[in-house]
């Protein structure tokens, strides 16, 4: 593959707690997807199930190496490489807000949500268990980073995700809407958007952002899915709150050049952090 | 305290559709009071689903104002929703016969609960939902009646105060005779929300905003001029009100009870 390719962001609907039904959405999208020419597509937080799952956990759980139920959606994934969001069950019967990466028709990667955020409308860390690793993986489109939601909102998850190579970082989100009360929409997703900006232009990387539409009693996703490019600017991005695919093209030559600019990147010293870290980290635990 | 009025219409009303169909439904019947609450939710309603899948009822009792009920057609004019009076009278006084010592607010009360069991026996009728038409400012100082004008299926404006009504329903045009008059419940002749309540809109929406929303301190709040007095007097209604805003309490006596330790949506499996 050169280093142009086309992503689809799947800015999808899914009803709360009914695997089937997901199913059948997600191997409708990819179809589509694949029709539009995209080589990846990139499905929202918990595509398979819904977000507010509350007691639903264990229900709508699947081991994702083990599961009849996905046996369909990967084979849908042999001329097109997919990343969508589950909720796993490890073999210990730990939950995970997690999401996987498939491509030839083989999950080759899963990522368990780092950061569950327990507070306001939000209760997951009730339901679910804490990832523990960040790990790019392998794909055609370089390395490439997993996020789920939360986890952006940590910065030295793409930090970690950057300096071990990804070019291309995804981000899955179920993020509801809240602030109604400026002229630029809603307030968290301007807080999104002004994230993905930042953190391109600082790390020099595509980000590539697909939240969710529909609602879950009065909770409003507003969509929003969107391309970042690496100095920045908003390549493509969703023109409704509801359902929509978001394509692009991505050019690995534009991280070269952006690099080449701003090489803020070559020049981050690790060392540095890392030592400083371990003092404060020292430091913490002694006080 | 501005409001994105576009931002907000498009949500409420992508609400109102969602959660309806997911329901299994497309239709809603509302209680139009002559009102402002009801009015915007009426109006949310008719431009989300069109005006032929809106039932607006109004429901006089003999000393209700007959300019509310001049307003509540005026709505129903300016939409084209379909319409019905059912008056509450007959039902309100044939309870009221044998209860001979029963005051304003008793009475009050069963006014607003005999128009939730018309309103919840007209959307069987009309295969619709019951809409709400409760503001954040009412139900935050409970100033409304349990199961009565605060019972619905789903409320379009819950999440907006009594500020945010009056800015929403001049963006979507609600007649004008609604905007200019005052607030009241027309529960008996000349009562008015504001003289009720000892403080105006106006001044309390400015307080919960910083008091709920943004979550200001005490101390923040007399710093910023707000009266201790009228702190502490809202602060005693919200906390006084919240079992209004709570379901009935279960005593839990099992591993997993209702209302305890069951969680799940109300859109679950939709």
């Amino acid at each position: 593959m050169t280093g142009k390719f086309t992503v689809a962001l799947a800015q999808v609907s899914p009803k709360l707690g009914l695997l089937k039904e997901n199913l059948q959405l997600h191997l409708d999208t990819i179809r589509r997807a694949k029709s539009e020419g995209a080589d990846l597509v990139v499905f929202p937080e918990l595509s398979l199930t819904g977000y507010i799952l509350q007691d639903l956990v264990p229900d709508v759980a699947i081991d994702p190496l083990n599961s009849p139920s996905l046996r369909q959606l990967l084979q849908g994934c042999r001329d097109i490489a997919c990343v969508f969001g589950f909720v796993e069950i490890s073999d210990r019967y730990n939950y995970y807000n997690a999401a996987a990466y498939v491509a030839e028709a083989r999950i080759q990667h899963v990522h368990r949500k780092l950061y569950l955020p327990t507070y306001g409308m939000f209760d997951e860390m009730r339901f679910f268990a804490m990832g523990e690793k960040l790990r790019t993986v392998r794909t055609p489109f370089g390395p490439l980073g997993m996020l789920i939601c939360e986890d952006l909102w940590h910065p030295s998850t793409l930090y970690l995700h950057v300096q071990d190579g990804a070019r291309v970082v995804v981000t899955l989100s179920s993020s509801p809407g809240r602030g109604v009360r400026t002229h630029e929409g809603f307030q968290t997703s301007q807080g999104w958007e002004t994230l993905l900006k930042a953190l391109s232009q600082f790390y020099t990387v595509y980000n590539l952002y697909a939240n969710r539409a529909g609602i879950e009693d009065g909770a409003y996703f507003p969509g929003g899915s969107m391309v970042v490019g690496p100095v920045g600017e908003v390549i493509a991005r969703s023109q409704t709150s509801g359902e929509d695919l978001v394509l692009a093209e991505l050019d690995l030559d534009e991280i070269r050049r952006a690099r080449l600019f701003t090489p803020v990147l070559r020049d981050e010293r690790l060392d540095l952090t890392l030592r400083e870290l371990t003092r404060i980290v020292r430091q913490r635990s002694q006080s | 305290m501005q409001l994105n009025c576009p931002l907000v219409n498009q949500v409420l009303q992508s609400f109102i559709r969602d959660e309806l169909s997911k329901a299994g439904f497309h239709r809603v019947v509302v209680g139009l009071s002559g009102g402002i609450d009801s009015a915007v939710s009426c109006f949310l309603a008719a431009r989300a689903l069109g005006p032929e899948n809106v039932l607006a009822v109004m429901m006089p009792y003999r000393t209700s104002s007959p300019e509310s009920l001049f307003d509540a057609r005026a709505v129903v004019e300016a939409l084209g929703v379909q319409s019905e009076i059912v008056e509450i009278t007959s039902i309100v006084d044939g309870y009221f016969e044998a209860q001979l010592r029963a005051n304003s607010l008793r009475r009050g009360n069963a006014m607003a609960r005999a128009r939730m069991i018309v309103l919840f026996d007209k959307s069987m009728e009309f295969n619709a939902l019951v809409l709400g038409t409760s503001n954040k400012t009412e139900l935050l100082l409970g100033y409304g009646t349990l199961f009565g004008d605060m019972a619905s299926s789903i409320n379009p404006i819950g999440d907006l105060y009594k500020a945010d009504i009056f800015k929403l329903a001049r963006y979507l045009q609600v007649p004008q005779s609604i905007l200019d008059k005052k607030p009241t419940a027309d529960l008996w002749a000349g009562q008015s929300d504001e003289d009720e309540l000892g403080f105006t809109y106006a001044e309390v929406d400015e307080l919960l905003h910083e008091l709920i929303d943004r979550r200001v301190s005490r101390r923040e709040l007399l710093e910023k001029g707000f009266k201790k007095d009228f702190v502490q007097l809202v602060v005693n209604r919200i906390r006084g009100s919240q079992f209004k805003r709570c379901g009935p309490v279960v005593c839990k006596l099992s591993p997993r009870s209702v209302s305890h330790d069951f969680h799940y949506l109300r859109d679950w499996g939709m």
